[in-house]
């Protein structure tokens, strides 16, 4: 329990990545659907830093990869405001179950 | 009452405190040859167990946080409380550099983007969208049934041992590294970023 290994950084990433689905399932703000995406993406990454830091063949495979997703995460998040934007541009709101122009 | 004193100044307080100390740990603690910038106080020791539960702790409540908050612009600010503390567990887990880039990119400019947005998209910043109590039961369910199978299962599995591999992560090799091996992605990464600017002030022009 003291000694801190791979196992505890897993379990609490896994905790933040329920917390961000859970986020996800139940805003229905576009905005709040958003901030559940970072905190997945969140977890994810503390994932890939822990398996890195306690691999055992020397390298920055999993830093790296945290690195390209923090990046892509800040375009997700660019792209996705724009796209809101527009959506409050068009029907004056951004709550997602108003979005059903293209509903057949 | 006892939330309602509890300030955000005395929070700040309390915050830098913390930093302060880790700072001067890492600072004045001796430098361990397994992994090059952390000291030996830190690595494997009480000091890392308190340090990891202290600010695991915090990303956990503020996660929680974001998921009580009815209103949009709190839910941002707890999600600053969980990009800081994770930073704080990059530099315990030895990744200095993206500790930096968390604090910098994350907390710097995704979540201000995401507060303008916010700003942007709103008549007042306090947008409230209820959630019906079923949906709110359905998405509990199934985050506590994700939650309780992902625990099961790495508790169950055997780890490799918990010691550390010399890594010798320090800025300056992951530097290196990024620019020999990882030249190609590093490239489309910029490519990718040219596109979005593009793309996201494309969306956000003003019709004329």
């Amino acid at each position: 329990m003291l000694t801190i290994g791979l196992m505890h950084y897993l379990v609490l990433s896994a905790a933040i990545f329920c917390c961000g689905i859970f986020v996800m399932i139940t805003k229905r703000n576009a905005i709040g659907i958003l901030i559940g995406v970072e905190l997945v993406l969140n977890s994810v990454n503390v994932n890939f830093i822990a398996f890195d830091r306690y691999s055992q063949q020397p390298g920055f495979d999993g830093q790296i990869t945290a690195l390209f997703v923090i990046v892509l995460a800040a375009a997700e998040a660019a792209v996705a405001v724009a796209i809101c934007m527009n959506l409050y541009k068009n029907i004056n709101t951004i709550d997602v179950d108003r979005g059903d122009a293209l509903h057949g | 009452m006892l939330v309602r004193r509890w300030t955000s100044r005395r929070f700040l307080l309390t915050a830098s405190a913390a930093v302060i100390v880790l700072s001067a740990t890492v600072a004045f603690g001796q430098e361990s040859a397994d992994l090059k910038g952390v000291p030996r106080a830190v690595q494997g020791g009480l000091l890392e167990a308190l340090l990891f539960y202290l600010f695991g702790g915090t990303a956990l409540v503020a996660a929680l946080g974001v998921c009580v908050s009815k209103s949009v612009v709190r839910m941002a600010t707890w999600l600053f409380g969980t990009l800081g503390a994770v930073a704080v567990l990059y530099l315990l887990l030895g990744a200095f550099f993206l500790s930096a880039i968390q604090l910098i990119v994350y907390a710097g400019g995704t979540l201000v983007l995401l507060v303008f947005g916010v700003m942007l998209t709103s008549k007042s910043p306090w947008v409230r969208f209820e959630c019906s109590k079923v949906e709110m039961a359905a998405g509990g369910g199934i985050a506590i049934t994700l939650f309780t199978g992902l625990f099961l299962m790495l508790t169950r599995a055997t780890w490799p041992a918990s010691a550390a591999t010399a890594n010798g992560a320090t800025v300056k090799d992951f530097g290196k590294e990024l620019l020999t091996t990882y030249l190609v992605p590093f490239e489309v990464a910029s490519v990718v970023l040219l596109v979005v600017m593009i793309a996201a002030a494309y969306l956000a022009r003003q019709e004329r």
